[in-house]
């Protein structure tokens, strides 16, 4: 569906996003992850045919954007960072003349119009200027517009930023439903926002990609493995320690603060190449220690994205910034 | 095309749903009216062919001013509101943006313009003028505000701001109104040159005495397009940056 080869984007003498190299498959939902001035906003800006790259190709059902953008841009719905719309426009005005900016024709446009409304919930809205819509509304509206000439491609620049709880459940739901119709390409700067949207994340630092996969790929490449915390009943803490680094797969064994009140509680913090709950459930047993919890550590999704693009990232993009002068 | 009559009837919209559009048609017509009535009527008994150029050359600076005024928003303001998005990533050539523009701040010069109607009316039933004067007078108001519009809608091109684009409009036309007196002050041949690429003095000066040249009408329609072309350029060259 999406092919980006060496995709390089200066503004004047820098760089903005560059070298981006990734593939995206019809149906997928992959997200852009990154700070902000990443490079997220230039990459699928380029995507959605409003800027053309520096070099680079950027090929979109096999169509080269640089040569023909007008057909990429048929195939393609985009919500920029902030809605582009018209205040003065009623909702169903608005989305009719986004419509037929797309080609469809005046009947066509208003029927998509309504059940783009339907799908997004904005019918009590329709006749209302957008102007006095609040942000929700707006962003959805936004999206509307973007899905309402029915494209293959949706690029959704931050949609959920801004939003209120409330919105944000809702906001989910709707890329939901969009999920078969479309390949959708979304960015944000907060990873547990989209991580459950995405199935594949793709994260940027200074311009180029740090790291890709889904989330628990990307946890897994991070810490290499998975961590169990569990608390026994005993007064040999030092011996419940020895059972469980004779485990399979344990790496690393740490004690904790006891993790619950209550007498001869000892908690410990296990490191291991995979989830190893019920060996380590089954060997405690073994030793006649009573297990009271036990429990595998989700990453913390905010610790995985700084470190990508924290420390890391930043080293990673100083060398690419090296290269990219030199050549 | 019909991307740019899309683009045109909403912007044309627009000015009639926002104050700023009547805002600019009150001033011009006060303004017209007060010249008119002090200038054109004022003053001793005058024959009414040049009570008529009197009127035609007042309104042609408001048509200047208001066509400024009303074409400084149309890309900058987009910019400024993150709308031209929405333009920019449609599959509409640049051209038909700039064109829809255009025609959207001339339709409206065109309305304003035919509400100053009543002044040589006026002249008309109380004088004696030929009805050939008077639309060949408007004909040079028209083409002048499309010239204005053009210069207005590439400052708008290329400005961030609406202030901005105003200003630049606004000197690219001054510079072009005062090419005459730069021709003055020249040696030939490069004068004739210069007067002739003058925007107003000899042009105007011809539509207001009732005629009508076609090297008059080329002229303007020749900036119209030129600077319609710049525009166009000016955005497609934005997506490069």
């Amino acid at each position: 569906m999406i092919e980006v080869r060496e995709l390089y984007k200066y503004y004047g003498e820098h760089r903005a996003a560059g070298p981006l190299s990734f593939s995206i498959e019809k149906g997928e939902i992959v997200g852009l992850l990154g700070l902000n001035g990443a490079g997220k906003t230039t990459a699928l800006r380029v995507l959605a045919c409003d800027l053309l790259p520096s070099s680079g190709t950027v090929m979109v059902d096999g169509i080269d954007v640089v040569d023909q953008p007008h057909e990429v841009r048929r195939r393609i719905g985009y919500l920029p960072d902030t809605p582009p719309l018209y205040g003065e426009m009623t909702v169903h005005e608005f989305l009719v003349f986004a419509a037929r900016l797309r080609g469809l024709s005046a009947s066509d446009a208003d029927g998509r119009a309504r059940s783009v409304e339907e799908a997004a919930q904005l019918e009590g809205v329709r006749d209302e200027l957008i102007s006095s819509l609040s942000h929700g509304f707006r962003q959805r509206v936004g999206i509307a517009q973007a899905v309402v000439h029915r494209p293959r491609l949706l690029i959704l620049d931050e949609p959920i930023s801004g939003l209120d709880p409330v919105q944000i459940v809702e906001m989910r739901q709707l890329l939901r439903t969009l999920r078969g119709e479309h390949t959708i390409v979304l960015s944000s700067h907060i990873l547990t926002e989209i991580s459950e949207t995405c199935d594949r994340l793709l994260v940027l630092g200074e311009g180029r990609i740090v790291a890709a996969g889904t989330e628990e790929e990307l946890s897994r490449d991070l810490r290499g493995g998975a961590q169990v915390e569990l608390s026994v009943r005993t007064d040999d803490a030092a011996g419940a320690r020895e059972v469980l680094s004779k485990v399979e797969g344990v790496r690393r064994v740490e004690p904790l603060a006891p993790r619950e009140t209550g007498p001869r509680v000892v908690s410990f913090r296990v490191e291991a190449e995979r989830d190893v709950r019920e060996a380590a459930c089954r060997a405690l047993v073994e030793a006649r220690l009573v297990v009271l919890e036990i429990v595998r550590r989700k990453n913390e999704l905010e610790s995985i994205f700084l470190r990508l693009t924290g420390a890391d990232g930043a080293e990673r993009g100083r060398n690419s910034d090296d290269r990219g002068s030199a050549s | 095309m019909s991307g740019a009559l899309l683009i045109a009837r909403r912007e044309l919209r627009a000015y009639l749903r926002s104050p700023f559009g009547y805002i600019v048609a009150a001033a011009l017509l006060l303004i017209d009216g007060l010249l008119f009535q002090a200038f054109a009527l004022g003053g001793g008994a005058r024959l009414s062919a040049d009570v008529l150029h009197d009127f035609f050359y007042f309104a042609s600076g408001t048509t200047m001013v208001a066509s400024i005024l009303l074409s400084m928003r149309l890309l900058a303001e987009e910019r400024q509101t993150g709308t031209l998005v929405l333009l920019n990533t449609a599959p509409v050539p640049d051209s038909s943006i700039v064109i829809g523009k255009f025609l959207s701040a001339f339709v409206f010069v065109v309305l304003l313009t035919a509400l100053t109607a009543y002044m040589p009316l006026l002249i008309l039933v109380n004088g004696k003028v030929s009805l050939g004067h008077i639309a060949v007078g408007y004909l040079g108001l028209l083409l002048l505000g499309a010239a204005s519009v053009a210069i207005g809608l590439f400052g708008s091109a290329l400005a961030r701001s609406q202030v901005l684009a105003a200003i630049i409009g606004a000197a690219v036309l001054v510079t072009m109104l005062l090419l005459w007196i730069v021709a003055r002050v020249t040696d030939p041949p490069l004068n004739t040159f210069l007067a002739a690429l003058a925007l107003h003095n000899e042009r105007q000066n011809a539509f207001m005495r009732g005629l009508l040249r076609l090297e008059d009408v080329v002229y303007y329609l020749a900036v119209t397009y030129f600077f319609l072309l710049a525009a166009t350029k000016t955005l497609e060259a934005r997506r490069w940056r």
